[in-house]
């Protein structure tokens, strides 16, 4: 037998302060609430950092320095405005060990995923949209397309820094400034772009940083003198914040839940099917929002793939994210650890057949087994409900109609996979899926020149590409 | 079935029968070949790229990394193709085989030497009763252009020298023309000229070119009676790859299953860092299993490889890096 | 001798390409700009408005399915036939907004343009919005539209011709199918270009015309879960901010009433067909 000897990342390249303030106006400032909160190491449980909790105060100090600083930065040339953002991308670039450790460490994520997906994308987010800052009148809004003004940017803990690319970068290069909330869980790679920032000597007040919970959020979203609210979360909490913009001009993005169907073929690569299902479900531990969370699998070779997909499932290795070879890290809170117990004992109490492979769980922290339910059912909550956790649902049929009824049955529209060797069935496929990424033949790729977002209850709004840019533009 | 006796020159390696072979039935014709090898599940060149190199960032250190080294160069088979190979060259090449590093025991002897028919007889003779088998390339290697009658006379020529294991190469012109019975018929009457000599087959996979065929000429392989499966020549390139040794290893394992008889896989070629050497093994570990991770199962082809193993080795013992003056050039 | 006694028309809604009275039996009295009774128009219902989601509902697979040539030349038949009732949509809008003939003429004209120019963009709008994205990897990755589906249509009270036409025309040219709720002050040429509608070879469905009271019937719309985006180009700021909170309830897309009064002469542009088009991007490996 070939056992792995560990292979941990070293974390001594990080530094992170015992406790940190808010980023407003290119200045860490202390909150004026008392309000204090923990980041935790979700793998160990022990507290990395203590992080300011922002008030409603706070929101209004961060929001009325975008605003002073977005006469500047709007009316700076589109070619300065590119040589900041690509000032950025290249420090990314730089740190990136550092910043994918971090993120290891905050959200549970392996670092092999850090390392070589999380952090590569996000510098290539920045190169991406530095380059349109100069180049918005050809982009086809129009010759003069101007930025909307302050963006309160709410986003999620599954790729905390990513996310905050994704917001931030098309957002800077629009003119316009930003004040943005990272999940309470994750806040430390945001704190640490906030340096980034001063490194590259932005602006005081175009990037501001405020760290909190909910009520931060609902602040942040409801401030009357925010022009662009754009959301990456749940979509309950997108719903409300639907609700609260109503009657207000303030332009909106949401990207929210998904229950994306991976579709398999019986004429299918199958060895790269396995793959693919595997990355669309247990990559980033499920924490995705477009995962492949049902498997749709053509009764002809269920069989075959399930035990292809079983024995494949046997190799993954779960355990401490700092190592290099771990594929499965830590569920990033209890209380997400919670809902996903909560979920699987649903799907079990329904009748589904669950199954996981031998797997040691550590002792501290918060873990839950790859796992995959059988003998699922449309009607059963582990088929319609997001799990956002390591879990998939299996579920069979006999045509590319059924497969299409099955896969669209959903209030979500994110993501799909169609795994085909004919070309033909596979455009067919993608036409009547709806979904705003249908991956067929790979699942989970992403890059900054690719739009990206929801039909549906999955949200509305495009970030990535030309279409990204819209969001942040008076059109 | 496939009437050896028809081909003439396999009287003397004795009545190999196919048809109780596994999965035998397939191969009636070439159209039931043809049915059952295109009927195969595909196979996604991006995705197949995309899970070799994920296995490659695997991080083999410390403990395990000296089990690997170790394991490695028993998985060698030290390799002479040159046209200017000599007996003293294969000579010393047997005895680094048998001794890799000659001021430390501990270090293992390699799995083999591979070396060209002509030349088996003095590899045997060099390398005794050490336990390290001799392997010749047979069947007009490297092209593999010729008669049935010479590539068995080939084959049984090189285990009348004494040879243990054959690497035969399979006839791409006909596997590429679709002539998959052809391909098979031939692998059939050398593995019966074998004998009790194992038989290794070269796809030649860098003329093979779609991992599709890969796929393919493996089973063709496996179901004429292959007892490994070998990615290369040495004389093409691209020679081994991960991704191709990944579709190989995918259909041992897959065989195993269907056929319940385990096949060997062989990557050769282009194999020549430690680095390279552990990235296989991961690949096997990961994919056929550690079942697999054998030199009764796997094997590496290579010649310069081995100085780089016994270079880590020493550098894993002694904390410092080595230096290839220290180490043979054998 | 005496008059002729006139045969008057009676207005009812169109719902899946036939035109029924409102379930609820109701109808208004519509006037004249003097104040002059014109016609009774239906007034409809909620479930007149679950009904045309309905229809709407069921049209959508064929309609988004239709290449978007025939969408472009259905369109076009449209204009045609419109342009044929010239003189009774002059009329009807010399009624309803006192305007005079060759002002109304003029608004009927640019009703026919307006839709021959939005017939034009159907097979056009896919290349201006999608785009091939160049990935940093062996993937082909292509981005295109499609429509958003059952629209809900707050119609503009004080064009009911063009800004009707206006309206439709953008929502449907893309694929998408909708629910109209007409001016409710001047009802009565959204009826009559639904006579031109179910004679134009457009599916049945496609396009739904409710007439009656906005405030009544629009937050229905907005709150049906099998709606899937509403414009609200003619609801007050009240009415808007109630159909748009409604609308959260299944992520509706929202097109909000226009911050200045609308000019339906102006160039539209093309963000009312973008505001209910989505964006599907596919991926597919290149590889031999």
């Amino acid at each position: 037998m070939f056992e792995y000897a560990p292979a941990p990342e070293s974390r001594d390249i990080v530094d992170i302060k015992p406790s940190y303030g808010l980023f407003i106006n290119g200045e860490w400032v202390e909150p004026l609430g008392e309000g204090r909160d923990k980041t935790i190491n979700p793998a160990s449980e022990e507290v990395l950092a203590e992080v300011a909790v922002a008030g409603e105060a706070d929101v209004d100090r961060a929001v009325q320095a975008a605003r002073k600083a977005f006469t500047v930065w709007s009316a700076m040339p589109g070619s300065e405005r590119a040589k900041y953002i690509f000032r950025i991308a290249r420090i990314i670039q730089e740190r990136a060990r550092e910043l994918a450790v971090l993120e290891s460490l905050d959200n549970g994520k392996p670092i092999r995923e850090a390392r070589d997906v999380d952090l590569p994308l996000v510098a290539a987010h920045f190169f991406y949209y530095a380059g349109w800052a100069d180049k918005l009148s050809h982009a086809g809004f129009g010759p003069s397309p101007q930025p909307l003004g302050v963006a309160g940017q709410v986003i999620p803990w599954n790729f905390p820094l990513l996310m905050l690319a994704w917001k931030i970068a098309p957002a800077l290069a629009c003119g316009n400034t930003v004040v943005l909330k990272p999940a309470e869980t994750t806040p430390l790679t945001a704190l640490a772009f906030a340096e980034i920032c001063r490194q590259a000597d932005l602006p005081p007040g175009v990037v501001n940083i405020v760290t909190g919970a909910g009520e931060t959020g609902a602040a942040l979203v409801r401030h009357p003198d925010v022009d662009k609210v754009a959301f990456t979360g749940s979509t309950e909490v997108g719903r409300m914040i639907a609700r609260s913009v109503a009657g207000s001009r303030k332009k909106v993005t949401l990207e929210l839940g998904g229950k994306a169907a991976n579709i398999v073929f019986e004429d299918a690569a199958l060895d790269q099917a396995v793959e693919g299902i595997v990355n669309g479900i247990f990559f980033n531990q499920g924490h995705v929002c477009c995962a492949g969370s049902r498997l749709l699998v053509q009764e002809s070779v269920a069989e075959e793939l399930l035990d292809a997909l079983k024995r494949r499932l046997s190799t993954l290795r779960l355990g401490d994210p700092l190592d290099k070879n771990t594929d499965i890290g830590a569920i990033n809170s209890a209380a997400q650890l919670a809902k996903i117990r909560e979920l699987s004992e649903a799907g079990e109490a329904e009748g589904a057949e669950r199954w996981s492979p031998t797997c040691p769980i550590p002792d501290k922290g918060f873990w839950f087994p790859p796992t995959v339910f059988t003998g699922v059912a449309q009607s059963h909550r582990i088929a319609r409900e997001e799990i956002f956790g390591p879990v998939l649902s299996v579920l069979t049929f006999r045509t590319p109609a059924e497969a299409v009824e099955k896969a669209n049955n959903t209030p979500y529209g994110l993501s799909a996979g169609v795994w085909t060797e004919k070309g033909s069935l596979m455009l067919w496929m993608a036409s009547r899926l709806r979904a705003g990424v249908v991956w067929s033949n790979t699942f989970n790729k992403f890059d900054p020149t690719s739009p990206f977002g929801g039909y549906k209850e999955s949200g509305y709004g495009r970030e990535g590409g030309r279409h990204g840019l819209e969001a942040y533009l008076a059109v | 079935m496939v009437s050896l006796e028809s081909f003439g020159l396999v009287g003397d390696a004795g009545a190999v029968s196919t048809t109780t072979a596994p999965l035998a039935e397939v191969a009636a014709s070439n159209s039931t070949l043809r049915a059952f090898l295109h009927g195969l599940p595909g196979v996604d060149r991006v995705g197949a790229d995309a899970r070799a190199a994920m296995l490659g960032t695997r991080s083999i250190k410390t403990t395990a990394k000296k089990q690997a080294i170790d394991l490695a160069i028993r998985m060698v088979d030290l390799t002479t193709l040159e046209g200017a190979d000599t007996p003293g060259k294969v000579k010393a090449m047997c005895a680094k085989a048998v001794h890799p590093d000659p001021t430390d025991s501990s270090v293992p002897s390699v799995a083999a030497v591979c070396v060209y028919p002509d030349l088996v007889a003095t590899a045997v003779q060099a390398l005794g009763s050490s336990g390290v088998k001799v392997a010749s390339v047979a069947t007009a290697f490297p092209s593999g252009r010729s008669s049935l009658e010479v590539k068995v006379a080939d084959t049984v020529l090189a285990v009348a020298a004494g040879a243990a294991e054959i690497d035969m190469v399979i006839d791409r012109g006909a596997f590429l023309a679709g002539d998959y019975l052809t391909v098979f018929e031939q692998i059939a009457a050398v593995k019966a000229a074998c004998g009790s000599a194992h038989l290794k087959v070269i796809l030649e996979t860098g003329e093979l070119s779609t991992y599709d065929n890969v796929r393919r000429a493996s089973w063709l392989a496996m179901i004429a009676g292959a007892d490994f499966i070998k990615t290369s020549t040495g004389k093409v390139s691209p020679a081994a790859t991960l991704p191709v040794t990944l579709v190989m290893l995918e259909a041992v394992r897959d065989y195993l299953r269907t056929a319940g008889r385990k096949v060997g896989v062989k990557p050769a070629g282009g194999i020549r860092t430690t680095k390279d050497a552990i990235k296989y093994l991961v690949l096997v570990n990961e994919t056929a299993g550690p079942d697999w991770l054998d030199p009764d199962w796997f094997r590496l082809g290579a010649s310069s490889l081995l100085n780089d193993l016994l270079m880590q080795r020493q550098k894993m013992a002694t904390g410092r890096y080595a230096g290839p003056d220290y180490f043979t050039l054998d | 001798m005496s008059e002729r006694l006139a045969v008057r028309k009676t207005y009812k809604l169109f719902i899946g390409g036939a035109f029924p009275r409102s379930e609820s039996g109701r109808s208004y009295v519509v006037s004249s700009s003097k104040g002059e009774f014109l016609a009774n128009a239906s007034k409809a219902s909620r479930k007149d408005a679950r009904e045309a989601v309905a229809a709407a509902r069921k049209a959508f697979p064929g309609w988004s399915a239709a290449t978007a040539y025939n969408r472009g030349q259905i369109l076009y038949r449209v204009a045609e036939m419109l342009e044929g009732r010239r003189g009774q949509f002059v009329s009807e809008l010399v009624d309803a907004d006192g305007v005079g003939v060759r002002k109304a003429g003029e608004l009927v004209d640019a009703a026919v343009d307006r839709l021959v120019w939005y017939a034009g963009w159907s097979d056009k709008i896919g290349a201006i919005r999608g785009s091939a994205n160049p990935v940093a990897g062996p993937y082909f990755n292509l981005s295109s539209t499609e429509p958003t589906g059952v629209v809900a249509v707050v119609a503009p009270q004080e064009a009911p011709l063009l800004g009707l036409v206006s309206v439709i025309a953008p929502v449907i040219v893309t694929g998408n199918t909708c629910v109209v709720v007409a001016s409710e002050r001047a009802p009565l040429p959204s009826i009559t270009l639904a006579e031109v509608l179910a004679t134009s070879d457009l599916p049945g469905g496609v396009v739904n015309i409710l007439t009656g009271s906005a405030a009544e019937v629009a937050p229905w719309l907005a709150g049906h879960m099998d709606v899937n985006a509403v414009d609200l180009t003619g609801a007050d700021a009240e009415l808007a901010v109630t159909c748009e909170e409604a609308a959260a309830e299944n992520l509706k897309r929202v097109l909000r009433p226009p911050s200045v009064k609308a000019d339906w002469l102006a160039d539209p542009g093309t963000e009312r067909m973008t505001a209910f088009l989505e964006t599907k991007t596919v991926w597919h490996p290149i590889g031999t």
